[in-house]
């Protein structure tokens, strides 16, 4: 981890279901590489490309329509993340060039992956994620200005305010070295251990 | 104050409290080649070492070929992703059971196998069905790579605690229904992502009568509901599971470590935040009809319609689920034949799972068109299946039978799905594309995957019974 995230400004694609699954966000034959980079060409797979060596593109799908080129913020619906742990769909994501995702809600391990890649996570009620929705399909050119300090979200006439956790504002903005600053803590996890009893 | 089982496990690992974060110990730490590469390769730049190589196991799981030995039997990629666990376990003194290893297997098969999951542990993998471990006791969880990485160079990883769920399934479990039809009827009733910020407990006395087989198949879908982590008390059942098991404490030290284990089960009085009650009689054979595990009824009940659903998010993925997967309202699940039928994975690779399908299998043969593969979950699943003669019940029927790996559940090597291609499938997952581009999948228990091999469609296994 190196820079921290504070201020973002970008245009946003509307990706309107619920329930994508990691599995949609980068497939499994994808998953064979041994480096973090290099997935974003693969990023909905399914969904992007009408055939499976990536060669045409899928017209209907958002992420391929004109008005939404150069996205980087990623609107979507509730659970967005489901299923399994693979790390590889936050790298797919910000690979892309996605900075924010905005959903209704989150899967467990994929909102903690994304915090752990300088991934923003913001989840809104259903009637914040409908405006948010409603606005930037009547104008695709809107740009959201997402501010994590002020947990704010602007667009247009439009103001919302989100939640996040302390820790995770924290982790973002000041993009720490997570395992530097628990192996400062090294006496204290060698003191446990000390204690564990012999049969572990 | 009365404790839950999680309450008492979580709090028996917090090394340090650092604002509303606990920072926990980490027991056990399993590693397969999908998910660690990148995490090695994060210690490698920055100089850091593996802190507890003694508590961290490898395996080849997931991009390996369950029909050849060689590691480069499905592609340089995956031949290079293998080699690198490989070149890691060895640089960083990781114990790894590799491609070929009697004791090689998926590694929630593999591990509970070896006896490295005990009650009360924390358990942690880069995989999301690490909630397998659970059903000893433990507090076990799928977490990321960076994760992975923390977890390699601190042994420890830094959580905030999640709420808490009570799952009690009451009664008896009818005959013919199986752990698997359990697990799919809760995630049925609370939904795909009904558990999701919390680690359940599930309780009750149709769960108490499982196995530890039965057990793990059980906590291994929590995260089909979206939960952080499942788990069941550890009790007798669990006590003779690891007692003799290579990594299992031995002498006095079995002894104490029974007379702690005891202690792990919530309290009279202990509060959740969300309890759920089903009842064993109630529950059928179940068969997912649609693109996620919640999406699932019983076998003889017809397809819903999207009107069937009043919230109007379950209604639009119904509709889209029903398209995917080529099927209309009302249809019977009777008249649908399937194409493949899958035996194996995390959640149903056993050999009591084996075992179930083979007492099917032996009733008649697979049905013409259908292509069945078996796939034991463990070079010592196999073995003992082999001992036992499953593998020629299953050849004799017309299954193929296969070498150990995670194999068609996610398809990582060459045992995929072509699109339009409808699998009985006793794996995990039933989203869009997940054993193949356009292929379709039904999540079963094993023997309504063998009955659906033998039928060429679905049916129901309780006409199976003797």
């Amino acid at each position: 981890m190196s820079q921290g995230f504070t201020i973002h400004s970008g245009r946003a694609c509307p990706l309107d279901q619920a329930n994508i699954d990691t599995d949609q966000i980068i497939p499994k034959q994808f998953l064979t590489g041994v480096t973090r980079v290099g997935y974003g060409k693969h990023l909905f797979h399914d969904w992007r490309y009408l055939d499976l060596h990536e060669q045409e593109l899928n017209p209907e799908f958002a992420l391929n329509k004109p008005e939404y080129q150069g996205a980087s913020v990623l609107l979507s619906r509730e659970n967005f993340g489901c299923g399994s742990s693979r790390e590889h769909a936050p790298w797919a994501l910000a690979d892309f060039g996605f900075d924010v995702i905005i959903a209704t809600s989150f899967a467990d391990i994929f909102y903690g992956n994304c915090i752990n890649n300088q991934l923003l996570p913001i989840a809104l009620p259903s009637t914040d994620m409908d405006a948010l929705f409603e606005a930037v399909k009547a104008d695709p050119n809107l740009t959201l200005h997402i501010d994590l300090p002020a947990q704010t979200i602007k667009a247009g006439p439009l103001t919302v305010t989100f939640e996040i956790a302390e820790h995770h504002k924290t982790n973002l903005i000041k993009g720490l070295d997570a395992i530097g600053q628990t192996l400062e803590l090294a006496d204290t996890i060698e003191k446990f251990e000390q204690q564990q009893p012999a049969w572990l | 104050m009365a404790k839950t089982l999680y309450d008492k496990v979580w709090e028996a690992h917090i090394v340090d409290q650092i604002g509303d974060d606990s920072l926990l110990y980490i027991d056990r730490h399993l590693i397969h080649e999908v998910t660690s590469p990148q995490a090695f390769a994060g210690l490698n730049e920055k100089g850091r070492k593996v802190r507890r190589p003694d508590r961290t196991f490898g395996t080849m799981d997931h991009s390996i070929s369950t029909r050849s030995l060689a590691i480069d039997a499905c592609g340089p990629a995956n031949a290079l992703q293998l080699n690198t666990l490989a070149q890691n376990c060895e640089a960083h003194g990781v114990k790894l059971y590799p491609v070929g290893h009697q004791k090689q297997g998926i590694v929630h098969v593999m591990g509970p196998e070896l006896g490295l999951i005990q009650p009360g542990m924390t358990v942690v993998c880069g995989d999301s069905h690490t909630a397998t471990h659970g059903a000893f006791g433990a507090l076990a969880f799928g977490i990321g790579t960076s994760q992975v990485e923390h977890v390699l160079a601190t042994q420890t990883l830094k959580q905030s605690k999640a709420k808490s769920m009570l799952i009690n399934v009451n009664g008896s479990l009818p005959v013919g229904i199986t752990a698997k039809d359990i697990i799919l009827a809760i995630i049925g009733r609370i939904g795909h992502a009904g558990a999701t910020g919390h680690v359940i407990e599930y309780a009750g006395e149709a769960i108490r009568s499982l196995t530890m087989e039965e057990r793990m198949t059980i906590c291994n879908m929590s995260i089909e509901a979206g939960a952080k982590a499942g788990m069941v008390a550890p009790d007798d059942t669990t006590f003779a599971y690891v007692k003799g098991r290579e990594y299992a404490p031995t002498g006095d030290s079995w002894d104490q470590a029974v007379a702690y284990w005891k202690t792990l089960y919530s309290d009279d009085g202990a509060q959740f935040d969300t309890v759920v009650e089903l009842e064993a009689a109630d529950i059928a054979p179940q068969v997912t009809w649609g693109t996620n595990p919640g999406q699932v009824i019983g076998v003889d009940t017809p397809v819903p319609a999207p009107t069937d659903f009043a919230d109007a998010v379950e209604k639009e993925s119904a509709t889209k689920a029903l398209s995917y997967m080529g099927l209309s309202a009302g249809e019977k699940l009777a008249d649908v034949p399937v194409t493949h039928v899958f035996i194996g994975s995390c959640t149903n690779g056993r050999i009591e799972d084996l075992r179930a399908a083979a007492f099917i299998a032996k009733q008649g043969k697979v049905a013409g068109k259908v292509t069945a593969i078996v796939v034991p979950g463990s070079g010592q699943v196999k073995q003992q299946a082999e001992e036992e003669g499953l593998d020629k019940i299953f050849i004799d029927a017309g299954f193929e039978w296969r070498l150990p790996g995670c194999s068609m559940c996610l398809g990582m090597n060459d045992d995929i799905l072509q699109s339009g291609d409808r699998c009985a499938s006793t794996s995990n997952r039933n989203f869009e594309g997940r054993q193949g581009r356009g292929a379709r999948t039904h999540l079963v228990s094993p023997a309504m995957a063998a009955a659906a091999a033998i039928k060429g469609r679905f049916a129901d296994v309780r006409e199976f019974q003797e």
